[in-house]
């Protein structure tokens, strides 16, 4: 091989490996990203049943409702708007009502939010930002929140 | 008063930093070699403030100093000792402070074994390593003061968040700093070659123990943290593709990418400025995890109480470093001499296909992790989850792991594609083989896991093929083979180890990922359930109390068929410091093939209880692979050609040449 075909192999190669990446990567960014809406989102987008997306906002005071076997229902609400939802598992330990909450599903036809996973999370006084963030935009966030956040650490 | 030594000295380190910055520079502009040596007993002083600051801190944890705000927030009188200490660094600023301490301990490394350095690249080295550290430790003054005290001491603390209190992740944060801090020698090497102008192959073998040591540590960290979510958090799974597991898996992709091209620049003198470039991206990708992590920009499951705030000033640090790297490498690059181009098909062409992938593979990972942000700048509020990176990620990586075999066995310079393909005869066979045979095993439910994990096989096959191969076993006589063997550098063996790492990784993880069962049930007392061919029979609840908590003990008698196997015991635990925060801890029966994996969920009617369970095919061979690729690093890593460090000049032989 002289110089000038060892460049160019080697050029090629790495160019194809990157248009293989880029194509992976707009792929997989166009079909498996997932959007964050809270209870009003839902109502202002209109989104369709069937479409996955994560749901965020607090968990309803008295709505946690533990049916049949490991069936539970709640609702999720940013006070503006409330969602019902319905979950068939294991809640994390930290779920609680009055507090953030993030679950990952899909709205079925009656409207009811049917979720799959309920997210966790490892500290009482850590809110997701997205939660934390359309709650301050409702303008229902308590500063108290923050303070408890600060000077926690880690 | 130990509190406040503790204090005084951690401001005193940061003096002693600027010292360590300003001065040996300084004399190296001046050509002074009084003012340059400065640097080496101040990176010494700094380590020893450090640990003084570090001790200090530790004292007030272990004696329950609830005056200083950080111990009251973070401890309690009651916590089992082993978890005082580790409380130490479970929190923000105790973290950063050993942060900060690992950082000066690399420094003082560099100058008590970096005795073969050149004294200008010593003294470059040490000085760049010194202004990260003061970045740190100004961070640390200005926002993060462990040593804060307060006015009116209350009784007791407020106890450390339950899920820290675990052995794993008590020594998950050393591993990991180690790691992520010690990409900073690299960094360090790489700024003050640009600043030299010169890097070449001894260059290339000061900076490879250092990166070494690193990555062997973050593998480690990362390992622990992996294995800690597994059994903790009853999830039953081992990687989330979290914004904080990226965080930290980045630098390691970007760090095994540079592990691999400063062997180029050893042995070829090519690469020489990617390596340099390579070096300042691991360190930054480091810094970026630690932004990322602290500031909370990112939702993440793992996310513990966060500080937007501090964020914005380890992004300033985040944006000096690399900024100022890269800005350095675009002034300085053009005037360092470039390697010679090489064939496509040799050792140094296969470290190369290495790099690339692992670059781009690790480009792939940083946009689905900063994605979300991009969007939000739009209006819009996204995640990206497991199903993108398994998309990305995982076919990039499969053109890596089937050239793995072939990297060591292609000769540098000119390599033999047909000859090193024929000694992987054995390793594909027995791959086909083992494929057959899992297909047929799992009645062939998936046709690409059979493959993939048939592609683990063959790594690990190939890299032990290797050794033989270069041994001459089967070709000769068995005593040479083993002198061979033994007289074989303990680089090669240390590659060999890490390969075999890789593959057995890839063959737990791709088991565990498509043969894994997971099954949620409610269970009343006396019921039985049936899993992968165990029944578990569950005999109810029992309250239980332990030193800082109580818990709901749940037992489970486990059979196969007919024979008595384990009792298990799941539990839900309630610390009496925040009993707002329950937690699960699993019960996990191991056996050859695979992990039964129980956790208890919340109480239901008539004592009955929602009970998760998994079987998880071989998924201890994740961390198994991960252990033996860190074995490798250290077997590497105590090769004499690195120990000694540097290719010393021939000193003027001292018997005098007899005159003609």
């Amino acid at each position: 091989m002289t110089r000038k075909q060892r460049r160019s192999a080697m050029i090629f190669t790495g160019l194809g490996v990157l248009a293989v990446a880029v194509s992976l990567v707009l792929w997989g960014l166009s079909g498996n990203i997932m959007f964050f809406y809270s209870p009003s989102d839902l109502v202002e987008k209109q989104v369709q049943p069937g479409q996955r997306f994560r749901l965020g906002g607090l968990v309803e005071e008295g709505s946690l409702v533990r049916g049949q076997s490991t069936k539970i229902t709640f609702k999720v609400t940013d006070n503006a708007k409330t969602v019902a939802v319905s979950f068939e598992g294991v809640l994390p330990d930290l779920f609680r009502e009055g507090q953030g909450v993030v679950a990952e599903g899909k709205l079925n036809t009656t409207g009811v939010f049917v979720a799959d996973s309920v997210l966790a999370k490892h500290d009482e006084n850590y809110m997701p930002p997205e939660v934390a963030s359309s709650l301050k935009k409702k303008g229902v966030w308590k500063d108290k929140d923050t303070k408890a956040v600060k000077g926690m650490g880690s | 008063m130990i509190v406040e030594t503790g204090h005084f000295a951690l401001i005193l380190a940061a003096i002693v930093a600027m010292v360590q910055f300003a001065v040996p520079l300084w004399g190296s502009y001046k050509s002074d070699p009084i003012l340059m040596r400065v640097a080496i007993p101040a990176a010494q002083a700094q380590l020893i403030l450090l640990l003084i600051s570090f001790l200090a801190l530790m004292w007030a944890y272990v004696t329950s100093d609830f005056s200083v705000k950080n111990v009251f927030a973070n401890s309690h009188s009651a916590k089992p000792l082993f978890f005082k200490i580790s409380g130490v660094w479970a929190n923000h600023e105790g973290s950063m402070l050993l942060w900060v301490m690992i950082l000066s301990f690399y420094g003082a490394m560099v100058a008590m074994f970096g005795r073969n350095l050149p004294p200008t690249l010593k003294t470059h080295v040490l000085s760049i390593q010194a202004l990260v550290s003061l970045s740190f430790l100004l961070f640390l003054i200005f926002t993060s003061n462990p040593f804060e005290r307060i006015v009116n001491p209350p009784m007791d603390g407020r106890g450390l968040n339950p899920l820290l209190q675990d052995f794993a992740l008590a020594i998950h944060p050393p591993f990991l700093y180690l790691g992520y801090v010690g990409f900073s020698v690299a960094f360090s090497f790489a700024v003050a070659a640009l600043i030299e102008g010169r890097v070449d192959a001894a260059w290339a073998r000061w900076v490879r123990p250092w990166t070494l040591l690193a990555w062997v540590n973050l593998t480690i960290g990362i390992a622990l943290g992996s294995w800690w979510a597994y059994y903790e958090l009853g999830w039953g799974g081992w990687w989330f593709w979290d914004p904080v597991e990226n965080a930290s898996f980045m630098p390691w992709l970007a760090g095994t990418a540079l592990l691999h091209s400063a062997l180029v620049v050893e042995k070829r003198g090519a690469l020489k400025l990617w390596t340099i470039l390579l070096s300042i991206l691991t360190f930054s990708l480091s810094l970026m995890g630690a932004f990322l992590v602290r500031s909370g920009v990112l939702s993440s499951v793992h996310a513990f109480a966060v500080d937007p705030e501090r964020g914005i000033f380890i992004l300033g640090i985040l944006a000096f470093f690399t900024g100022g790297a890269l800005a350095l490498f675009a002034w300085r690059a053009p005037d360092l001499k470039q390697g010679g181009i090489f064939a496509p098909i040799s050792r140094e062409g296969a470290l190369v296909f290495n790099n690339l992938i692992l670059v781009i593979a690790c480009g792939t990972v940083l946009i689905g992790t900063l994605w979300p942000l991009v969007t939000e700048a739009f209006g819009y509020k996204i995640s990206v989850g497991a199903p993108y990176f398994e998309l990305t990620f995982a076919p990039l990586m499969i053109p890596l792991l089937l050239a793995i075999p072939f990297g060591p066995l292609l000769a540098w310079k000119r390599g033999d594609l047909r000859g090193a393909a024929q000694r992987l005869y054995a390793a594909a066979g027995i791959a086909v083989l083992v494929v057959i045979v899992t297909f047929s095993v799992t009645s062939g439910e998936s046709m690409v896991a059979p493959l993939l994990i048939g592609v683990g096989i063959y790594i690990v096959v190939g890299a032990v093929s290797e050794i033989l191969w270069r041994a001459k076993a089967f070709r000769t006589d068995w005593s040479e083979v083993g002198r061979r063997l033994r007289n074989m550098p303990r680089a090669s063996y240390g590659s060999m180890f890490g390969h075999i790492g890789v593959g057995i990784f890839v063959i737990g993880s791709v088991a565990t990922s498509v043969w894994n069962t997971e099954k949620i049930v409610a269970m009343t007392p006396g019921s039985t359930q049936t899993v992968a061919g165990y029944e578990v029979r569950f005999d109810g609840v029992e309250e239980r109390k332990g030193p800082n908590f109580s818990e709901k003990l749940a037992n489970f008698n486990v059979t196969k068929n007919g024979k008595q196997i384990a009792t298990l015991h799941p539990a839900k635990r309630t610390y009496i410091t925040r009993s707002a925060m329950p937690m699960t801890e699993t019960g996990i029966y191991n056996a050859w093939n695979g992990d039964l994996y129980l956790a208890i969920g919340d109480k239901l009617q008539q004592g009955a209880y929602t009970v998760r369970f998994y079987f998880n095919p071989f998924i201890r061979l994740i961390w198994l692979g991960c252990l033996i690729m860190a074995l490798g690093g250290l077997v590497s890593l105590s090769d004499r050609r690195l120990r000694i460090g540097a290719p010393k000049l021939a000193k003027k032989s001292p018997v005098a040449v007899p005159a003609e």
